[in-house]
C-alpha cells in the first residue's frame, strides 16, 4: 500500500494528490501511468498518469478529474490514508528531437501532457503547447507549461480565457505554417484527440495520442483495454498507451468506453448521496 | 454428483462402515464397497450463489473410499500423479483413522493438498491408472483419490493441526520470487525451509494467482489460499504486493543491486488470446480472463459493495472446451444471464476441461453446443455484440496423432443473438518481463525457455509454471516450482 502525503484541489473537480512511492518514482518516465484502487479489498482498478515525480522525496504526484464513483472515493481520501497502486505501467513516450512539436492538452488531459512537455523541452525540441479547457477554472497546470513552453497559446470554449475556440483551431494553423511542426502530441478527452487527429491528418503531421480506455489489471492479463488501430488489436496498458492517432479507430473505442455507462452512473449517483448524507451527519453533530 | 443430500451420502457410508468394522478386508470385499460420491450443493440453488459447489466427504465417506484402495505394491496410481504423492500411503492412514498422519503423508510431496483435491484434473492423472478403476472398467470407479486428498487437507485445516513447515536456519542468501501463483508459492516455501530469505514480488494486490483471479469461488474458496499464503508469511516469507516486475523494478536490478542471489520466475500465462474474426473488440466481448478477474478478484458479484462493474447479460456465448470456458460459463449463470451456451469446436470427448466440472455445468443448465464455432460478431444499432454468426463442423478422419479434427461444415452459417460473448480459448504468456529483459530468452510463443532444472538463460535466474509450459496446471505449476527450489538451494549452498 502507498501512503497519500499532500492533497490539494486544482478546482472543483480536479484534485492532485502526492503519493508516496519511491520506486514508482525512480523508475518512471514520461507517458507512463500507474493504477491505483481507493481500498484493495472492493475498490476499482483504475489508471491515472504520472504527472510529476520526486525521486528525493521518493513520491509521484497524480491528477485526477472526480468524474464518477472510484475518482470521488479517492479525492476523499485524506493525507495519511494507503491506497493501492502498481507502476510504472506503459510503454514511456518515444522522445527524441524531433525539431518543432506541437502538444495539444485538453482539461485533465494537461496533467498527462506535462511529463512530456518537460521530455521534450529536455531533448531539445522547439515546444508550442496549446492548452484548453470547458472554462477558465478547469485550466490547471499552466504556471507550468507557461515556464516550459516556447510559445503558450490557451483557448477555453467560453472564452473565460485566452481565445474562445477549440484546441483544433489554432492546432489548425500552426500546421499550416512553413515549414510545419514535426510532431504533434495530443492527449485528453477521446473526443478531442480525435478531432486533433483529423485536425493534422490533412497536413500529414504525425499526431501521437494517449489513449485513456478501461483498464483492470494494467500488465496485459485481461484484454479489457484493447482497442483498434491500423486494423490491428491492440492493449493499451502494454502495446501503448500512446498510438498514431491517425490510425486509431476512434468509434470503437470510444463505444468501448461506454461499456458500464449505466452501471456507473447509477455507482456515482450513490456516492453522491453517501458523501452528502456523511456531510449532513458531520453537519448534525457539531 | 449426486441426486442424495450430503446427509443421506454420509448415512449410506456409516452403515456400510459398520458392516466393515473390525474385519480384515480382502480385495473382494473392498471390490464391492460403494464409490462415494461427492455431496453437492442442489443445482437450482448454487446457481444463485457464489458458495462452494461440491461439499466435501465426512469422516465415514473418506473412510469407506480409502477402504476402496487396494495398496497395490506396484501403484500406478503414484506414476499418474505429476509430483508423485504416496497415494497408497496417505490412504492406508485414513483406513487406520489417523488423518494427522495422512496429511503429513501428502504433505512430503504436495504443498496444496486442500486446492489439489480439489482442481486437479484426477482422471487424466492419478485416477487414470488406478487398479480399482481398471477392475470395475471405468474410469469413474477409481478410487477417488482427489476426493481424499481434500478430505485429509480440511480436516488439517479445521482441526488446527497444520504446521508451517520449519524454516531453516539463517543462511544470509536471499531469493526473489516473480509471481504468487502455485509455482511461485511452492518454490518459495522450499526455498525458505533451507533457510534461505524470500520475498515473493506481485503485480496484483492479492497472493495466490489464478487461484484467486481465474479460478471461481464456487469451486476454489478463496480463503484456502488466503491460508496458504498466511501459512509462508508465518514462515518469515515476505510478500511485496502491487509490485511489476520488469517495470517497477527490472529483473536484472534485483540480481545486481537489490542483493538478491537467485530469482525465480513464475509469472503465469496470462496474455488472453482471441479469435480474430471480425467484430471481436465490440463492447459486450471480453476475454474470460477479464470477465473472471471482475468478478472473483474484484468481487464484481458482491454488489454494491464492490466498485468494478460487470456486464449485465442476458444470452451469453462462451467459446472454448477447457475449465476456463466452464468457470466462465458457471459464473455468467450465477451473475444472472438468462442462458448460457458453451461453443466448442469438437465434442465432448475432446474437451479438455474437468469431467467433474462438465458434469456441474451441465447440471446448472450451461447449453452445450458441440462442433461449432463462430465466424464473426455483429453488432446492434448501438453498436454492442448483438448476435453471433456460427458455423457447424464435422469430425473428419483421424489425424497422425490419432485424434479427429473438425472440418467445418460449408453454407452451414447461422446468426444467433448473444448480448455477451466470453472469449475462453486460452493465453499466450505475457511479454512484459521478456521485452524488459532482453537477455531473457524466451521461444517462439512467448515461453521462458528453461533447462532440465529450470535454469533459464540468465546465470542465477530459473523459471516454472505456466510461463514456461503456456497453459498448463496448478500441479504441474507446483512441480516446477518444486524442481526450481531444488536447484536453487543447490547452487546456493
Ligand atoms: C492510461 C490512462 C491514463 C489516465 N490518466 C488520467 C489522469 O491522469 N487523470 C484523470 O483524471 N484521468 C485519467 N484517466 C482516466 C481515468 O482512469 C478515469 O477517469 C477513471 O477511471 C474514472 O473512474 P470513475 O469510477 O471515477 O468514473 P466512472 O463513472 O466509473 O467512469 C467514467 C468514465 O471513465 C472511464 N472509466 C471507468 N472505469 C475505468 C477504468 N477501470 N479504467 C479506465 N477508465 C475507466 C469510462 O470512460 C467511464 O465512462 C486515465 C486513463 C488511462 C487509460
Ligand atoms: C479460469 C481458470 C481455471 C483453471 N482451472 C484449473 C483447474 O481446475 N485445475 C488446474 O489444475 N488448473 C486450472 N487452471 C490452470 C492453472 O490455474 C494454472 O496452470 C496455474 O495457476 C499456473 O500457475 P503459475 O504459478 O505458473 O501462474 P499463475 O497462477 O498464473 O500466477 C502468476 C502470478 O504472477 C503474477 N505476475 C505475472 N507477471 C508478474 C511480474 N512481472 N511481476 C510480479 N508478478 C507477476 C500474476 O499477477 C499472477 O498472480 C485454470 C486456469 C484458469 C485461468
Ligand atoms: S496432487 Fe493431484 S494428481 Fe497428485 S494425487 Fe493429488 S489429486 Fe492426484
Ligand atoms: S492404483 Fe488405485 S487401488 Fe491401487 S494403490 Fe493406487 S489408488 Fe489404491
Ligand atoms: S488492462 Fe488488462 S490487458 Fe490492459
Amino acid at each position: 500500500m502507498s501512503r497519500i502525503l499532500a492533497k490539494r484541489r486544482l478546482s472543483e473537480e480536479v484534485y492532485r494528490i502526492e503519493v508516496e512511492a519511491p520506486l514508482v518514482a525512480r523508475e518512471r518516465k514520461a507517458g507512463q501511468f500507474v493504477i491505483v484502487q481507493a481500498d484493495a479489498e472492493y475498490g476499482e482498478r483504475i489508471p491515472l498518469t504520472i504527472a510529476d515525480a520526486d525521486p528525493g522525496r521518493g513520491s509521484i504526484s497524480l491528477i485526477f478529474q472526480a468524474v464518477g464513483a472510484s475518482t470521488h472515493k479517492l479525492a476523499a481520501k485524506e493525507p495519511g490514508a494507503e491506497i493501492v497502486l502498481l507502476g510504472p505501467l506503459g510503454n514511456p513516450t518515444h522522445i527524441e528531437r524531433f525539431g518543432w512539436a506541437v502538444c495539444v492538452g485538453g482539461g485533465i488531459g494537461l496533467a498527462p501532457l506535462h511529463p512530456i512537455v518537460e521530455a521534450l523541452k529536455a531533448a531539445g525540441n522547439r515546444v508550442t503547447v496549446i492548452s484548453g479547457a470547458r472554462t477558465k477554472d478547469l485550466l490547471i497546470m499552466q504556471e507550468e507549461m507557461q515556464a516550459l513552453a516556447d510559445e503558450h497559446l490557451v483557448v477555453t470554449d467560453d472564452g473565460s480565457a485566452g481565445r474562445k475556440a477549440l484546441v483544433t483551431e489554432p492546432l489548425k494553423e500552426l500546421c499550416g505554417q512553413s515549414p510545419k511542426p514535426d510532431i504533434a502530441v495530443a492527449i485528453g478527452p477521446p473526443v478531442m484527440m480525435k478531432f486533433c487527429a483529423e485536425a493534422t491528418r490533412p497536413f500529414g503531421v504525425r499526431t501521437l495520442v494517449s489513449l485513456n480506455t478501461i483498464m483492470i489489471d494494467g500488465t496485459g492479463m485481461c484484454g479489457g483495454c484493447r482497442v483498434t488501430v491500423g486494423g490491428e488489436t491492440k492493449f493499451v496498458c502494454v502495446d501503448g498507451p500512446e498510438f498514431d492517432g491517425h490510425l486509431v479507430d476512434w468509434e470503437l473505442m470510444m463505444s468501448r468506453l461506454k461499456s458500464y455507462k449505466k452501471l456507473e452512473d447509477e455507482a456515482h449517483e450513490r456516492c453522491h448521496l453517501e458523501q452528502a448524507a456523511e456531510r449532513l451527519a458531520a453537519g448534525g453533530a457539531r | 454428483m449426486s441426486d442424495l443430500s450430503k446427509e443421506a451420502l454420509a448415512a449410506g457410508a456409516r452403515a456400510a462402515l459398520e458392516g466393515i468394522e473390525g474385519k480384515a478386508l480382502s480385495p473382494k470385499d473392498r471390490l464391492a464397497l460403494p464409490v462415494q460420491d461427492m455431496p453437492c450443493q442442489d443445482p437450482v440453488a448454487r446457481g444463485q450463489n457464489m458458495h462452494e459447489v461440491a461439499q466435501g466427504y465426512d469422516e465415514a465417506q473418506a473412510r469407506i473410499e480409502a477402504n476402496r484402495c487396494l495398496g497395490c505394491k506396484n501403484a500406478p496410481c503414484v506414476s499418474g500423479c505429476p509430483v508423485r504423492v504416496d497415494i497408497p500411503g496417505f490412504i492406508a492412514e485414513i483406513q487406520k483413522g489417523d488423518f494427522a498422519q495422512a496429511a503429513r503423508v501428502i504433505k512430503r510431496t504436495n504443498l496444496l493438498p486442500s486446492i489439489c483435491g480439489r482442481v486437479c484434473p484426477q482422471e487424466g492423472q492419478c485416477q487414470a491408472p488406478c487398479t480399482l478403476g481398471k477392475s470395475l472398467k471405468s474410469i469413474d470407479k477409481a478410487v477417488q483419490i482427489g476426493r481424499l486428498e481434500r478430505f485429509v487437507a480440511d480436516w488439517e485445516r479445521s482441526s488446527g493441526a497444520a504446521g508451517a513447515p520449519a524454516a531453516g536456519h539463517a543462511t544470509g542468501k536471499r531469493v526473489a520470487i516473480v509471481g504468487s501463483g502455485p509455482a511461485g508459492l511452492t518454490c518459495a516455501v522450499d526455498v525458505r525451509r533451507q533457510g534461505h530469505e524470500v520475498v515473493i514480488y506481485e503485480a496484483f494486490q492479492k497472493a495466490g494467482g489464478v487461484m484467486v483471479y481465474g479460478i471461481p469461488e464456487f469451486r476454489l474458496p478463496k480463503e484456502l489460499v488466503r491460508s496458504e499464503a498466511g501459512v509462508l508469511e508465518s514462515m518469515g516469507v515476505r510478500f511485496e504486493l502491487n509490485y511489476l516486475v520488469g517495470r517497477t523494478r527490472k529483473l536484472r536490478a534485483l540480481l545486481a543491486e537489490d542483493g538478491f542471489d537467485a530469482v525465480f520466475i513464475g509469472a503465469g500465462a496470462g496474455l488472453p488470446k482471441f479469435m480474430d474474426i471480425p467484430g471481436e473488440n465490440l463492447v459486450g466481448v471480453f476475454s474470460a480472463n477479464e470477465y473472471l478477474t471482475r468478478a472473483n478478484l474484484m468481487k464484481a458479484y458482491d454488489r454494491p459493495r464492490a466498485a468494478t462493474p460487470i456486464y449485465p447479460s442476458r444470452r451469453v456465448a462462451v467459446l472454448g472446451g477447457g475449465n476456463v470456458a466452464m468457470d466462465s460459463a458457471r459464473m455468467a449463470l450465477r451473475l444472472g444471464a438468462e442462458e448460457v451456451h458453451i461453443l466448442y469446436r469438437r465434442t465432448r470427448e475432446e474437451m479438455p476441461a474437468r469431467a467433474e466440472e462438465v458434469g456441474h455445468a451441465m447440471e446448472e443448465g450451461v447449453v452445450f453446443d458441440f462442433l461449432s464455432s463462430p465466424t464473426r460478431v455483429l453488432a446492434g444499432a448501438d453498436g454492442r455484440c448483438e448476435a453471433l454468426e456460427v458455423l457447424s463442423y464435422a469430425l473428419g478422419e483421424p489425424d497422425a496423432s490419432g485424434r479427429r479434427s473438425p472440418v467445418a461444415i460449408k453454407g452451414s452459417e447461422k446468426v444467433l443473438p448473444y448480448d455477451t460473448v466470453i472469449v475462453a480459448i486460452g493465453n499466450e504468456s505475457n511479454p512484459l518481463l521478456a521485452r524488459t529483459t532482453p537477455e531473457l530468452k524466451v521461444d517462439r510463443k512467448g515461453h521462458i525457455i528453461v533447462d532440465e532444472r529450470q535454469k533459464t538463460s540468465i546465470e542465477r535466474v530459473y523459471a516454472g509454471g505456466d510461463i514456461v509450459l503456456g497453459a498448463a496446471t496448478v500441479i504441474l505449476a507446483m512441480g516446477e516450482g518444486r524442481r526450481a527450489a531444488a536447484a536453487i538451494n543447490e547452487v546456493l549452498q
